[in-house]
């Protein structure tokens, strides 16, 4: 009876075996959770990865909650937002969810990258996960731009004007690009309503995309670790590598204390602190925009002043619109700037721990720089750091290649 | 089987396949990216604004819109005009006789205007965009003989938006077309200046 029952197609090991002869749900959790091996000395650097996602879901889910009563047009956006904030029930609390995760996103995001130069994870043979992971910070600046101008404020107004005005730069074609932009000669409710639809569908399909290419590329080759060791060289019997356990359910678990951490710190900033001081949500955004008069102290917010910075920094236009953009883009280079064999800043010599620390300094400092006004002393710090700032990229084929290391251990490590 | 395949025939194919393909895209790709270009509408609303300058006392500026681009009318005082002069000769100007910046042919003198009391020009600097701010007095610094100051980046024009040296922006302020339809009445946006 049994066997004539299989003879005619009844699922003999039940509904997963159903699904997996259709769908290959059993292979695909193996190959990507509960038999994927990552080392087992991650530490907490490797956590902005996991929260990274985190606050991608956030900032979705939150989205499409605000789109559902944002009004994206000149006349009606500032006060659509208004409205959000109080009268939509609970609308207050989706928009400061929003508004706090974007910057989170960058904190994580920079973070994310910045453990990627501690331990040679941009190195062969994960340049294109760097790569990838580059282009996605570029999708997220541009998507934290567009939906900067979305609230219709002073601030969102004349940064869009900046920011915008900065493509005209370019010879020849500048002008033309920036009306193309726009759609208009002046930004307007033109530029507003196509902001919204870079905003709300194209840049978050690309960064969807790109996420999921950066983990099927990380998967591929297999996650690094704090010793900047390759595990899979020395594998058991089994083939399971002797360094690396399994991602589910020994690496999830361990994440999601850090979730909760990090939830923990997330809803503090979100409902003491969701403006942080004009940092998170300027202070010159609570007034409709006008387009007859600027602010008088205009900057970037947080995330963009570094690169804001370097602008500045350079009293000609074009050549402060390429410096910028040279900043911006240099570190995808990296893999190929970097000269040393060794991966991890535990191994690597004083050249370039004393290099990064000063690229780190340098970072903050210019971030610093961004937001103060862009007069005196301001512009010469502004200077000095920007040069520090290039000088770690463009010395790096020196200065990593006569670098001295120590060697690198088979296997990996714990220190104390 | 593979022995009978005619590779130079299957090379042109896949070539030709991909060359209309290609062109395919690329004609399909232009009206998406006209799409892009200001709309008749938006052009529509650039069209000239007229401006009355009759009740605009001397030494005083107005604040007017034009393609939703803001646009100062300053009337100078004879001593502001006199001003011009100092900027000129202490060589503080980056551009002084307006070679490398845009005006209509008109604007092209001492005074970047149609009349010498009446300027008109496009209150965006030509660095990044921002809104300059009149100050119109002298000092308190040295070199400062009035003129517009803009507080993104700290560029600065003298009384007749000319670009000073040393800041970011790279030209003077630009001077829209406009034209005088009555003595004390100007059409911004038409050409030819003074009537």
């Amino acid at each position: 009876m049994a066997r004539i029952e299989s003879e005619i197609g009844t699922p003999k090991g039940g509904f997963m075996k159903w699904i997996d002869d259709r769908f290959p749900f059993t292979e695909t959790m193996k190959a990507h959770a509960t038999e994927y091996y990552a080392s087992k000395n991650f530490n907490i650097w490797y956590i902005f990865g996991v929260l990274a996602t985190v606050v991608l879901v956030i900032q979705l889910v939150t989205g499409i909650f605000l789109t559902m009563n944002y009004k994206p047009s000149s006349a009606e956006a500032f006060a659509s937002v208004e409205y959000i904030m109080r009268d939509v029930e609970w609308g207050w609390l989706i928009r400061y969810m929003h508004s706090t995760g974007a910057s989170f996103f960058f904190i994580i995001v920079y973070l994310h990258m910045f453990r990627a130069m501690l331990y040679g994870s941009y190195k062969k043979p994960r340049e294109l996960i760097w790569i990838i992971g580059m282009l996605i910070f570029f999708v997220l600046m541009a998507e934290a731009f567009a939906g900067y101008l979305l609230p219709w404020g002073q601030m969102s107004y004349w940064g869009a004007q900046v920011i915008i005005s900065l493509f005209g730069a370019i010879p020849f074609v500048g002008e033309t690009l920036v009306e193309y932009i726009r759609g208009d000669y002046s930004i307007s409710d033109i530029t507003l309503n196509r902001f919204f639809a870079l905003h709300v569908v194209a840049l978050p399909l690309a960064l969807i995309a790109l996420v999921f290419v950066h983990i099927v590329a990380l998967h591929h080759v297999g996650s690094n670790n704090p010793d900047g060791i390759e595990i899979k060289y020395h594998k058991g019997p089994d083939g399971i590598p002797f360094d690396g356990v399994a991602f589910h359910p020994y690496h999830t678990s361990k994440d999601l204390v850090y979730i909760i951490a990090f939830l923990m710190v997330f809803s503090f900033v979100m409902f003491f602190a969701p403006e942080m001081g004009g940092y998170f949500l300027e202070h010159a955004n609570f007034e409709p925009a006008n387009t007859m008069a600027t602010p008088e102290h205009i900057a970037p917010v947080w995330y963009f002043t570094p690169f804001y910075a370097i602008l500045r920094a350079v009293p000609n236009k074009l050549w402060g619109a390429i410096l910028m953009a040279g900043a911006v883009l240099l570190p995808l280079f990296l893999p190929w700037l970097d000269r040393c064999r060794v991966k991890s800043i535990r191994y690597r010599g004083w050249i370039y721990k004393s290099a990064l620390g000063i690229f780190a300094i340098s970072f903050l400092v210019l971030g610093w720089l961004g937001v103060q006004p862009a007069e005196g002393k301001y512009v010469l710090m502004a200077r000095i750091f920007s040069v520090l700032y290039f000088g770690f990229f463009l010395l790096m084929p020196y200065y990593t290649a006569i670098d001295k290391t120590k060697p690198v251990p088979d296997r990996v490590v714990y220190h104390g | 089987m593979t022995d009978d395949v005619d590779r130079n025939r299957r090379h042109f194919l896949t070539l030709a396949t991909a060359v209309t393909g290609g062109a395919g895209i690329a004609l399909a790709a232009i009206p998406f990216l006209s799409s892009l270009k200001p709309s008749a509408r938006a052009q529509a609303l650039g069209a000239p604004v007229e401006v009355p300058l009759a009740s605009l006392e001397p030494g005083e500026m107005i604040r007017v819109e034009w393609r939703g681009r803001l646009v100062f009318v300053v009337r100078r005082t004879e001593e502001m005009l006199g001003r011009l002069e100092q900027t000129k000769s202490h060589d503080l100007l980056r551009d002084p006789d307006s070679k490398v910046s845009e005006q209509p042919e008109f604007a092209v003198n001492g005074y970047r205007s149609a009349k010498p009391e009446y300027l008109v020009i496009e209150g965006s600097c030509t660095h990044l965009g921002c809104a300059p701010l009149p100050q119109f007095q002298v000092g308190p610094s040295d070199d400062w003989y009035g003129g517009f100051f803009c507080p993104c980046h700290g560029s600065k024009f003298d009384l007749a938006g000319r670009v000073y040296k040393g800041v970011p922006a790279p030209t003077n302020l630009r001077v829209p077309p406009y034209r005088f339809i009555k003595d004390d009445v100007i059409m911004i946006g038409a050409e030819m200046g003074a009537a």
